[in-house]
């Protein structure tokens, strides 16, 4: 196939496809065994300073909180993150010191709340280095690659900009039409957090509302933690087997964690916490405000129970999910318009 | 003698203008979302709302405000994956994407990505998100940003999103999809479209402002030749916008 043109980008997260069916036949397990355990265990079972870490959801929208959280509390380094549309999850990690470089489809802001403060001030300062830039359907497609099986995806995407220019795609012709195609690399993460609404023990996961791209992501994960609302009764999940977005055997680890999306939201069931993420985007304008942050809500607690309860309980917490559900309350609820 | 109105109602209400009924629409949160939902309750009923991360034809009682939340899939035709819209866009059949952006060249290329170096930017953005995709796959792209000299650039300091490249038939030599790309560009001074040079040129002009600000507001030559007036928002209009689509006044 003639090659036309190259992004010199980073290629982040490849390999041979074969190695990795090798990695999946002999790393992960088959058996119905189960897979619960703390965010703690999890992190320190499969989350290695230097990996190349991807986090589910979209935007704020049903992110991994205990997850991003005992990173930091493990003092995890190095880490490549895969930036798809991750806005929190990264902003944390970033400000903290997890991540050295990331791949960059959406980052360092906070979608229409405004540019992260801390996220950028990390990029612009050199301390986190962009190895490669990405489009959304770039690393969605990376992904399907890898659930595929298959060094490459190709996509009409990209071309003719800069973006592909520090991408890690390449543009060939294509042997059908004999026009330029793009293809994007299969991207494999050495771990993946992902939020769900429910999952068993064993790890099969249902995920209430649009899927974003982590029927995808949880294919291309060589290490999956879930972390899920509420565990059930498999046979819970055998009544709706359609429902299941993500089957076991993917699953590496399952981490009860009601609440586990906050102060993101978890469609169904409760609002972003908009104060929160004021209090964030406000703190860490500095170093010291950062501080306090971590020390308040991260480091300074034990577990994700704890930091629910710093946050304001379940007073709090029944606010949020008033919100999602359309029954505002009268007062202490977020506005949310004032941001927009 | 027509009602007070905001610059964003404005630009909503022009927006709204250009959505054609039975069309499908990527949008993102913010005032185009606005513009789709008016143009539903007026001459479009049957224009469907997609958001990429998988929301396809919601009909929530409020506005979301993220791409991603619960709102842009509420009483939705389809809760989906980013996979199935990007997939239904490459495919054809998404009619509309709305973009915006921090610079746009006279070919309505545009930079989301980075002011100054790439290696050391001085001011980082979050970078293309899913504006190449739209902006490479929609079967055409609406741009809204503010308009100013240094956002209206020669050369753009990183080109995140294709519009017309280096001018005619270079996106169908670059591969990308026949027949797509910027069919218009709306900012507080007025609408513009392209020429056959796909060049930027002056399509509409808002009430109030004067020819000669376009250019002064924009570092390269933006082509004047026959232009309108941009219709100011009806009471109708402003009447949907304020009771019904945004009542918590979420985006003004």
């Amino acid at each position: 196939m003639n090659v036309i043109e190259e992004g010199d980008g980073e290629l982040v997260g490849w390999e041979h496809p074969d190695d990795v069916r090798a990695w999946n036949r002999e790393k992960r397990s088959r058996a119905f065994e189960d897979k619960r355990m703390s965010a703690s265990e999890a992190v320190e079972r499969f989350v290695d300073d230097g990996d190349l870490l991807a986090s589910g959801g979209f935007g704020h929208v049903r992110i991994s909180t205990p997850i991003l959280h005992e990173i930091v509390r493990q003092d995890i380094e190095n880490l490549t993150l895969s930036g798809k549309t991750t806005v929190f999850d990264a902003d944390l990690l970033i400000a903290a010191g997890a991540v050295s470089k990331v791949e960059a489809a959406y980052c360092f802001a906070h979608e229409t709340r405004g540019l992260a403060p801390a996220g950028r001030r990390r990029v612009e300062e050199g301390d986190v280095e962009v190895v490669a830039e990405a489009s959304n359907a770039t690393l969605q497609w990376r992904f399907l690659a890898a659930k595929m099986g298959v060094p490459f995806v190709p996509a009409r995407i990209l071309a003719g900009t800069e973006t592909f220019e520090k991408s890690a795609a390449k543009i060939v012709e294509a042997p059908w039409t004999g026009d330029p195609i793009t293809l994007v690399p299969a991207c494999y993460p050495d771990a993946v957090c992902i939020h769900v609404s429910k999952a068993d023990k064993y790890g099969n996961a249902v995920i209430d509302g649009i899927s974003v791209e982590d029927p995808e992501l949880a294919g291309a994960a060589k290490r999956l933690i879930i972390t899920a609302e509420e565990i059930v009764d498999s046979d819970e999940l055998r009544a709706r087997p359609k429902d299941v977005e993500i089957p076991y055997f993917l699953v590496d680890a399952v981490v009860e964690a009601p609440y586990g999306s906050h102060p993101g939201e978890m469609p169904y069931q409760y609002y972003f916490d908009e104060d929160h993420l004021e209090e964030w985007m406000d703190l860490t304008t500095t170093e010291d405000g950062l501080e306090e942050y971590l020390e308040r809500y991260v480091t300074g607690t034990e577990d994700f129970a704890e930091y629910l309860e710093v946050i304001g309980g379940e007073e709090r917490l029944a606010d949020l999910e008033a919100i999602e559900n359309y029954e505002r309350p009268d007062a202490g609820g977020p506005e949310g318009g004032e941001r927009a | 003698m027509s009602e007070e109105y905001t610059s964003t109602e404005l630009l909503t209400t022009v927006a709204a203008s250009l959505i054609e009924d039975e069309s499908t629409i990527i949008v993102g949160t913010g005032m185009p979302m606005l513009a789709a939902m008016l143009a539903q309750r007026t001459h479009a009923p049957d224009a469907t709302m997609i958001y990429e991360a998988g929301g396809i034809g919601p009909e929530a009682p409020e506005l979301p405000i993220s791409v991603g939340d619960e709102r842009t899939f509420h009483r939705g035709v389809k809760a989906a994956g980013m996979h199935d819209v990007m997939s239904y866009m490459s495919a054809g059949f998404v009619d509309y994407g709305f973009l915006g952006a921090a610079q746009i060249d006279r070919r309505g290329n545009l930079n989301s990505t980075v002011i100054g170096d790439w290696e050391r930017p001085t001011v980082r953005f979050p970078g293309s998100g899913g504006a190449n995709d739209i902006g490479s796959l929609a079967n055409e792209t609406i741009v809204t940003m503010r308009q100013d000299e240094a956002s209206f650039v020669e050369e753009l300091d990183f080109r995140t999103t294709p519009g017309y490249l280096e001018g005619p038939g270079a996106r169908e030599e670059a591969g990308l999809p026949a027949e797509t790309g910027p069919s218009h560009v709306i900012t507080q001074y007025g609408v513009y479209g392209f020429d056959d040079d796909r060049e930027l040129t002056l399509e509409f002009l808002h009430p109030g402002i004067e020819e000669a600000t376009i250019n002064e507001e924009s570092s390269f030559r933006i082509h004047i030749g026959e232009y309108e007036r941009s219709p100011e928002p009806t009471a109708e209009q402003l009447r949907l916008l304020r009771a019904e689509i945004d009542p918590r006044g979420v985006i003004r």
